[in-house]
């Protein structure tokens, strides 16, 4: 345990130690402050919530999230540091966990620090916090899912820029299997009964974290997230100890 | 502490390392020498657990790295080729960084400031990794390697790309070390197998092909005992007709020199000493002489002769 900690450390300072974590950051609000004021309109809607913002969150980590965890296992197999790191005394699944959980701090500091809208929001009116803070468990449960797949392609190349596009794709195939477009297309093929589109559905990031948003802790998509989480990790784990070779 | 049984890595159907068996007692500086591509680098990561192995096993102080990897690997240094390190890091932070996952106890600080005395990285500490030298990469790389003070040091080209002060220091260093340790290197410097080793083992094709102490092996050389003499240009003739009318003398090379002096080498017969009898004829025939030398073997044409014959890339 202490060793993942260690490890997690490490990775975590590295993110502050070059400018990549302050440009994210940046870019992440400045990002998420458009979506939400302009594109979502949060004034013209006259209601004292942050759904505005929570709507895009999807989009905005489809491209963002990635740009996280590309360097995860691609940079170790580029420069070498995969030998020295798998030649210490830690496993391979203390290695895979560590490198997670610090990406996956690094996007909780990433959307702790959109606070400030839940301070306009709560200024402006009396919204409901209970709503408002599941809204973000949810999204940190779906930065998750996103990290799992993009940790999981990093280790699969030493290419970051390769990474972060197979990433991309990846994470692009879970979100919009939730969207009413593709539902709807599904629906319209001949034979596809409901418990097909159900089946699609289910695995979509959008409909799971979507159905947190409305204030709703429902275990399965607890589980799903978890799930998905874990999988992936998995495949990861796999994926370096098959690759680190290379 | 080290038993490798007959380790074999295939990638595909390359084979790497093939059927290679050997054991290495404490106090042993054991050399791999081979040529570029001849398993070196894979034998090592094999034995600190990188790799694993398609067959055979090794073992690090009676732990099977495959079965028990985290006890091997908390017994062993290593220093990858290359020296790889997390560039963005200070060699403080990353020494303490190794230091803690070591889980190294008692005074951590006070042992990474002995290392960094024993190897002088003090004026770089704060300074990151990826503005340093190569040779003060190599360095670190040798520091963490050394840091929790291991029973087995496994060194994949140590002085690589180190200026000659640097490898000194480095060859130094390891020697320092090698009484109550086992150190395996590999190196392509035959004359650094001489300074440091005290057991060698030439790996190509994948094969061990020999495994001896370096003495043993100049022994192999068609240059041992053999008896060089520089010698005036104007007596060379005259000597080197003498030299060749000697029974115990095999072969007379004559090596023309500069400012008015030859070389010649005299082989013994089967390998035999022959410089007394050489050192009497001289005086007898008052010969001028301005150097008499026995070769002990030349290792780079053992190297060549053993590894050549199957791979003349490494000529």
């Amino acid at each position: 345990m202490s060793k993942t900690i260690t490890l997690m450390k490490r990775e975590l300072a590295g993110y502050f130690a070059t400018p990549v974590a302050y440009v994210f950051l940046v870019i992440f609000l400045l990002l998420s402050g458009i979506l939400t004021f302009y594109v979502g309109n949060f004034y013209e809607n006259g209601q004292a919530d942050l759904q505005a913002m929570f709507a895009f969150q999807p989009w905005l980590y489809l491209f963002l999230i990635p740009a996280i965890s590309m360097r995860l296992w691609a940079e170790e197999r580029k420069s070498g540091t995969i030998e020295l790191l798998m030649t210490l005394p830690v496993s391979l699944g203390q290695a895979v966990l560590a490198k997670f959980i610090a990406a996956w701090l690094f996007a909780g500091i990433a959307l702790a620090l959109t606070f400030p809208f839940w301070i306009t929001v709560n200024f402006l009116g009396s919204p409901d916090n209970g709503v408002i803070l599941a809204s973000y468990l949810g999204s940190f449960l779906m930065a998750g899912g996103f990290l799992a797949i993009g940790s999981c392609v990093s280790a699969s190349t030493k290419n970051q820029v390769i990474a972060f596009v197979i990433g991309v794709a990846i994470s692009f195939m879970f979100v919009m299997a939730g969207y009413p477009a593709v539902l709807n297309f599904i629906k319209a093929i001949p034979g596809s009964g409901q418990t097909l589109v159900d089946a699609v559905s289910s695995l979509s990031f959008l409909t799971h974290f979507y159905a947190i948003t409305t204030g709703v802790i429902d275990v399965r998509d607890l589980v799903y997230f978890g799930s998905l989480i874990g999988c992936f990790l998995f495949a990861n784990a796999a994926l370096v100890e098959l690759k680190k070779a290379d | 502490m080290i038993e490798i049984h007959k380790l074999t890595k295939r990638f595909g159907l390359f084979t790497a390392v093939d059927d290679i068996s050997f054991s290495v007692q404490k106090g042993t500086v054991l050399g791999f020498l081979g040529p570029n591509g001849a398993g070196k680098s894979t034998t090592m990561k094999m034995i600190t657990g990188f790799l694993s192995p398609t067959s055979g096993s090794a073992k690090v102080c009676g732990h099977d790295v495959e079965s028990e990897p985290i006890a091997a690997k908390s017994r062993l240094g290593y220093l990858p080729e290359g020296a790889p390190l997390y560039p963005d890091m200070t060699p403080r932070a990353f020494l303490g960084f190794i230091a803690e996952l070591r889980g190294m106890a008692g005074d951590r600080r006070a042992r990474i400031e002995e290392v960094v005395a024993k190897i002088n990285l003090q004026s770089v500490l704060d300074v990151p990794i990826e503005h340093l030298s190569k040779g003060y990469k190599r360095r670190v790389g040798i520091a963490q390697a050394i840091l929790h003070d291991p029973e087995v040091l496994v060194l994949d080209e140590p002085t690589d790309g180190l200026d000659p002060n640097q490898k000194h220091e480095v060859r130094a260093l390891i020697r320092s070390m090698a009484r109550d340790k086992v150190v395996i290197l590999s190196t392509h410097i035959l004359e650094e197998v001489e300074a440091l080793c005290t057991r060698t083992i030439i790996i190509s094709n994948g094969k061990l092909v020999v495994d001896c102490s370096p003495a043993e092996l100049a022994a192999k050389s068609r240059y041992h005992n053999a008896v060089s003499l520089r010698v005036p240009s104007s007596q060379s003739e005259r000597i080197a007709k003498t030299l060749g009318a000697m029974e115990q003398i095999a072969k007379l090379e004559t090596v023309p020199g500069n400012q008015g002096r030859d070389t010649l080498v005299a082989f013994p017969r089967n390998g035999a000493s022959i410089a007394a009898d050489i050192g009497a004829k001289a005086r007898d025939e008052r010969w001028e002489i301005d150097e008499l030398r026995v070769e002990a073997g030349r290792l780079d044409e053992v190297f060549r002769t053993l590894t050549g014959a199957t791979s003349p890339s490494a000529l």
